[in-house]
């Protein structure tokens, strides 16, 4: 997965606001992943965490703040040409079912990338073969396993070499058995040096792989650090309640 | 003669169904199908733009949208098409000369393009946000997010809905004989209706209408037989990955299975 990670680059989000009405959902939120680090955000359901991702690629514009890639401004590029540089994935895929495996994969680098059918179906199943679903690249969506979906989308973001990648609870939705394999997929990426920012329940990979651990708690990052920290000498009491209910 | 012969013959004469129906083949058929399907294209080319321009967030495009809508779906469709093709007259003659038919082509199309719209529109609102997120996520304008993603899917899963459109259509293409068309224009109604006329006779009327059923029941079979692949889905085919043109060319087969 090495040729994915060759332009991944930092990660800075500063002083992020945002609120839906009177619904201040962030409220400041700092974040810095170095390039090629993985840093794990995790925290209560509403604490503002998948927000904080849309923020990243502006799927939702912050009110106030900055977003840096390699240490520039991106809030004021063209939001398009932004979101091809971050990948991102869902909880629910978001694969589109209309589609062959392979044609989700191969849509954005032939509209967007420009490249010709070969071109593109060559990358695609590259990649799809790194997620180790090269057999599956003529079947619909609906036919595969939730963790397949998941692997899929994986490539198709990858597809697209982005220099960034954010994960939203991707591994929520499956079945406990298909769980290991999706976050191997992300563990391998984040082994190879890609740039992530990752929402997780999952406080095993959150512990193994994150460089960074932050726990955000009403819209702010209330503690950050590497793992060891957060996880063994919490400082904050919200920050402990919440790993006494989950852990 | 007793009364039920009389009734009898009234409507099952078989020679004169015998004797109208060549020209209810070659004549009528044809037209019928000319009007139906020439508008049921060109009403969706403009539902289409109308169901875009509804769940637009211009006013300036939702706004005419919706009136066209209502007026055109609620207005008689006699009223409508007697309406254009009488008022627009003088400017088709100016255009294509004194012949009716395109005109009733027009007519019938903007009466099903108010229907298509609608119908269109439901289908595309009924697409997941998710979907487009997935899309923009991947760097898709809106507007290729929408041409390429969201609506492909959504008129997908309006299909049976559009195919009795198309059932409408076909009826109500009978109504342009209103317009005054000559000899070969003249669509199954018309020609059933000149020979009941010629010959007191309503056995070529009740042929015509034989013949708009041999059109309309497969159509509403086709119906259900998409509904129920909608429904089910179906396992992809091998796809031959298309060349090149992504979205109108697969059938439809996702299924709500998740
Ligand atoms: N599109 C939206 N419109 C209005 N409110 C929203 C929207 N998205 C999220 N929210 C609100 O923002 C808050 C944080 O949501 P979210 O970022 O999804 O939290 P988390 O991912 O941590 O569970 C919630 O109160 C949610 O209701
Ligand atoms: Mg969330």
């Amino acid at each position: 997965m090495t040729s994915a990670t060759t332009t991944s680059v930092s990660l800075d989000v500063r002083d992020v606001h945002l609120a839906f009405g009177p619904n201040r959902v962030l409220r400041g939120v700092d974040l810095s992943v170095p390039r090629g680090a993985t840093a794990c955000v995790i925290g209560p359901s509403g604490s503002g965490k998948s927000t904080l991702l849309r923020t990243i690629n502006r799927l939702i514009e912050p009110d106030r703040g900055d977003v840096l890639l390699d240490g520039r401004s991106v809030l004021g590029d063209d939001p398009d040409a932004l979101r091809q540089r971050v990948g991102m994935v869902f909880q629910q895929f978001n694969l589109f079912p209309h589609m062959s495996v392979l044609r989700n994969v191969t849509l954005a680098l032939r509209r967007l990338r420009k490249l010709d059918a070969d071109e593109a179906e060559t990358v695609a199943r590259a990649q799809l073969e790194l997620v180790g679903l090269a057999g599956k690249a003529n079947s619909r969506p609906a036919q595969l396993s939730g963790g397949q979906q998941q692997r899929v989308a994986i490539a198709r973001a990858l597809a697209l070499r982005p220099e960034v990648m954010l994960f939203d609870e991707a591994t929520s939705a499956l079945d406990p058995e298909l769980v290991k394999g999706v976050l191997g997929v992300m563990a391998d990426l984040s082994a190879a040096g890609m740039t992530m920012v990752v929402v997780t329940h999952e406080m095993g990979f959150a512990r193994q792989v994150a460089d960074t651990v932050a726990f955000m708690d009403r819209g702010v990052v209330l503690e950050a650090g590497p793992p060891e920290a957060i996880f063994e000498r919490a400082e904050h009491p919200r920050l402990r309640r919440f790993l006494d209910q989950v852990l | 003669m007793d009364p039920l012969s009389t009734l009898w013959e009234t409507f099952f004469d078989w020679d004169a169904m015998r004797e109208a129906l060549p020209e209810m083949l070659t004549v009528g058929l044809p037209n019928t199908l000319i009007l139906a399907v020439s508008a049921a294209l060109l009403g969706s080319v403009l539902g289409l733009l109308l169901a875009v321009a509804g769940i637009s967030r211009s006013r300036w495009l939702r706004w005419p949208a919706r009136v066209y809508t209502d007026v055109f779906r609620g207005l008689p469709a006699a009223a409508t098409i007697l309406l254009i093709g009488v008022g627009l007259a003088p400017l088709g003659m100016q255009v294509w000369g004194p012949d009716p038919y395109p005109l009733g082509i027009l007519a019938l199309s903007l009466i099903a393009a108010a229907y298509i719209g609608e119908i269109f529109r439901s289908g595309i609102q009924s697409v997941e946000a998710a979907q487009l997120e997935g899309a923009r996520a991947l760097g898709f304008s809106w507007a290729d997010a929408m041409r390429l993603v969201i609506i492909p899917q959504g008129i997908r899963r309006v299909l049976p809905a559009w195919v009795n459109q198309l059932i409408a259509l076909i009826k109500d293409s009978s109504l342009v004989y209103f317009l005054g068309l000559v000899a070969s224009q003249r669509e199954l109604f018309r020609i059933g209706q000149d020979y009941a006329a010629t010959t007191g006779n309503e056995s070529a009327l009740l042929l015509a209408g034989l013949c708009y059923l041999a059109l309309t029941v497969p159509l509403t079979h086709v119906v259900n037989w998409i509904d129920r692949r909608l429904r089910n889905g179906r396992p992809a085919t091998a796809s031959t990955e298309e060349d090149d043109d992504d979205t109108a060319s697969y059938a439809a087969t996702e299924g709500d299975r998740r």
